[in-house]
């Protein structure tokens, strides 16, 4: 008997979010003696032994490598009539995904094939009984927590992407591959996806060391222009609350929160943004916070690790002068 | 084109979210309800693509008898009809939900055979975050789904969106849709784009983004102040996931250190940066 995870692919290295799911669903597996599996959408013959070293350093012990002729790119269905397979195949107590687009949507899949219920954006989980979880899983982005019980066989959830880090065992043997070629009919490969080979230009908002964000309080679409000298002198990204792009100053693509991006830089220095719930839900996984806000009682002062108490038009103007000032003396 | 769209009432949550003393719901007494951002972006949508192609869009939500106001909200986005699965306002889980909806979808548009061309959601709820409901309705319906759009063409075989028309034999008319109908959706994939393309009648969840919602015009309000809304009570069934408590997560408050007033605040600010080494 196994907890199966499904392993998302980042080139030809297993993505971060999967390590992440794969710890819990490794706690999971320990807590009722089961051993951990991994499946993934991966010709067989072609897994680079890295990456099995990789799944054995966090407890996996067998690798379904999932292979068919007719599944050429990225098909929710298809992937989740194969995890269904497996399910059998490798006498599966538990499934468990990352909460990424794909994973939430392979998951979903999966429980409307099987009838069961899927527990989304875990955060914690055990098993309490053969076919009982108690979990805990993220609500409002993570903004709150819901305590919960999984009654249910094979117990199906996603895990929250920020939830848990990436945790391997001590010592480890590389996983075992185990080949797996699907049974699909047409309906599970009527929708396909194709990767367009055009790549978003500039500092990558999801991954920049540096997010320079800017709210309510810059005051209208012309007061980003300061915000873009800065970002452009610090090597930064602009990030912007969900008022900006709901107003039109900015391009959706900018918002980081609950409905954008999730960010995690080094630094964001957080603009005239008053910190919403569903704005900070974006933005916690940065390493420091430095607020400018008129209002000292704004709630991002209570997230922030720094504050400039003061106006945007003025702090960030004054700002670009000085680094301008400071490099032109260097 | 016949479209429906599925909308969720939700919490207006501000700058801070506390929970109900029983630890069962989010506490609404300082706040108001909206419509979940994700939804409002799927009924813009919606009233685009009829808007484009001729139709109609009917406006669902399961919910409370208060949900009717987010409802009318929608209606006065530019929806024509509006559909209230009414509940005690205990909360339903995503398959019982899911079966509310099907049902809906399989009385039609009105009409003998004019079931639904689209099915447009939001990818998930602010509040429970599921993101399933949409894909359950799908199997239920026998329909391709994909979820997580941030842009929808249709393609109607005559090419009315301007899209290459590969549909084959065209839409039914003036309401487009019908025979050969398509639907081409895009999504955001590690930096790069993701294409689906699938026949409609189809399932589509779609993420805040695709659309800006326009603000509601005046005789939109008053339409919708107006409008009649039909009124279903589903039955509430328990499913496997059952919720025991909510609480906020501890330790997430901070002492910000003051760095200074105004633009005094900069020489401090420069040394923060330089001391984190983010400086060039």
């Amino acid at each position: 008997v196994t907890v199966l995870c499904l392993v998302e692919r980042d080139g030809d290295d297993v993505a971060d979010v999967s390590l992440r799911a794969l710890t819990l669903a490794r706690g999971l597996a320990e807590s009722s003696g089961e051993e951990l599996a991994a499946a993934m959408f991966w010709p067989p013959a072609t897994v680079p032994a890295g990456v099995l070293a990789a799944l054995g350093a966090f407890g996996v012990a067998d690798a379904y490598a999932i292979e068919s002729e007719r599944l050429t790119g990225y098909a929710p269905q298809a992937w989740a009539r194969a995890l269904a397979q497996l399910i059998t195949i490798s006498r599966a107590t538990a499934v468990a995904a990352a909460g990424t687009d794909r994973g939430s949507e392979v998951m979903a899949h999966l429980g409307a094939i099987t009838g069961l219920p899927v527990a989304a954006n875990c955060a914690a989980a055990s098993r309490t009984s053969p076919a009982t979880c108690q979990l805990v899983r993220h609500r409002w982005a993570g903004s709150l927590l819901e305590d919960a019980v999984l009654e249910a066989s094979p117990a199906l959830l996603t895990v929250a992407v920020d939830a848990v880090a990436a945790v391997p065992v001590p010592a480890a043997a590389a996983a075992r591959v185990l080949p797996h070629h699907p049974e699909l009919g047409e309906a599970d490969l009527l929708v396909c996806g194709t990767e367009s080979a055009e790549r978003s230009a500039g500092v990558s908002l999801a991954t920049a060391r540096v997010v320079v964000g800017g709210g309510r309080g810059v005051g209208g679409p012309e007061g980003f222009g300061p915000l873009e000298e800065l970002a452009g002198l610090l090597g930064a990204a602009v990030g912007v609350s969900r008022v900006v792009t709901s107003q039109g100053w900015r391009p959706h693509k900018q918002q980081v929160g609950q409905t954008g991006t999730r960010i995690s830089p080094e630094l964001y220095l957080a603009c005239g943004i008053s910190g919403a719930i569903q704005h900070m839900a974006g933005c916690l996984s940065a390493r420091h916070i430095v607020a400018v806000n008129t209002d000292p009682d704004a709630p991002i002062i209570s997230h922030a690790d720094y504050a400039v108490i003061g106006d945007v038009s003025q702090v960030i103007p004054a700002l670009v002068a000085a680094l301008r000032a400071r490099s032109g003396s260097a | 084109m016949q479209i429906l769209a599925c909308v969720k009432r939700v919490p207006m949550v501000g700058g801070r979210i506390a929970v109900t003393d029983d630890g069962q719901d989010v506490d609404t007494r300082m706040s108001g309800f909206t419509v979940s951002p994700h939804e409002e972006c799927a009924v813009e949508e919606a009233v685009q693509i009829a808007e484009r192609l001729g139709g109609s869009v009917c406006v669902l939500t399961l919910g409370p008898p208060e949900a009717a106001d987010q409802l009318r909200d929608m209606l006065a986005l530019g929806a024509g009809r509006a559909v209230l699965l009414e509940t005690d306002g205990a909360e339903w889980g995503p398959i019982a939900t899911a079966e509310a909806i099907t049902e809906v979808a399989r009385r039609g548009a009105g009409g003998p055979d004019g079931g639904y061309d689209l099915l447009l959601f939001g990818n998930e709820a602010a509040d429970t975050g599921d993101y399933q409901v949409a894909v359950r309705v799908a199997h239920a319906l026998g329909l391709p789904c994909v979820t997580g759009i941030k842009k929808l063409e249709i393609l109607t075989g005559d090419g009315e969106q301007g899209g290459d028309g590969d549909g084959g034999d065209g839409g039914d008319g003036g309401g487009g849709g019908g025979g050969g109908a398509r639907a081409r959706a895009r999504r955001e994939y590690r930096g790069t784009e993701e294409v689906f393309d699938l026949p409609l009648p189809a399932v589509v969840s779609v993420k805040e983004g695709i659309n800006l919602p326009r603000y509601p015009s005046l005789p939109g309000r008053l339409r919708a102040k107006r409008a009649e809304i039909e009124r279903r009570r589903p039955d509430w069934r328990g499913e496997g996931l059952r919720k025991e408590r909510l609480r906020v997560p501890e330790g997430e408050q901070k002492t910000a250190q003051i760095l200074g007033t105004g633009a005094d605040a900069v020489p401090a600010l420069v040394q923060l940066l330089d001391e984190l080494g983010l400086l060039p």
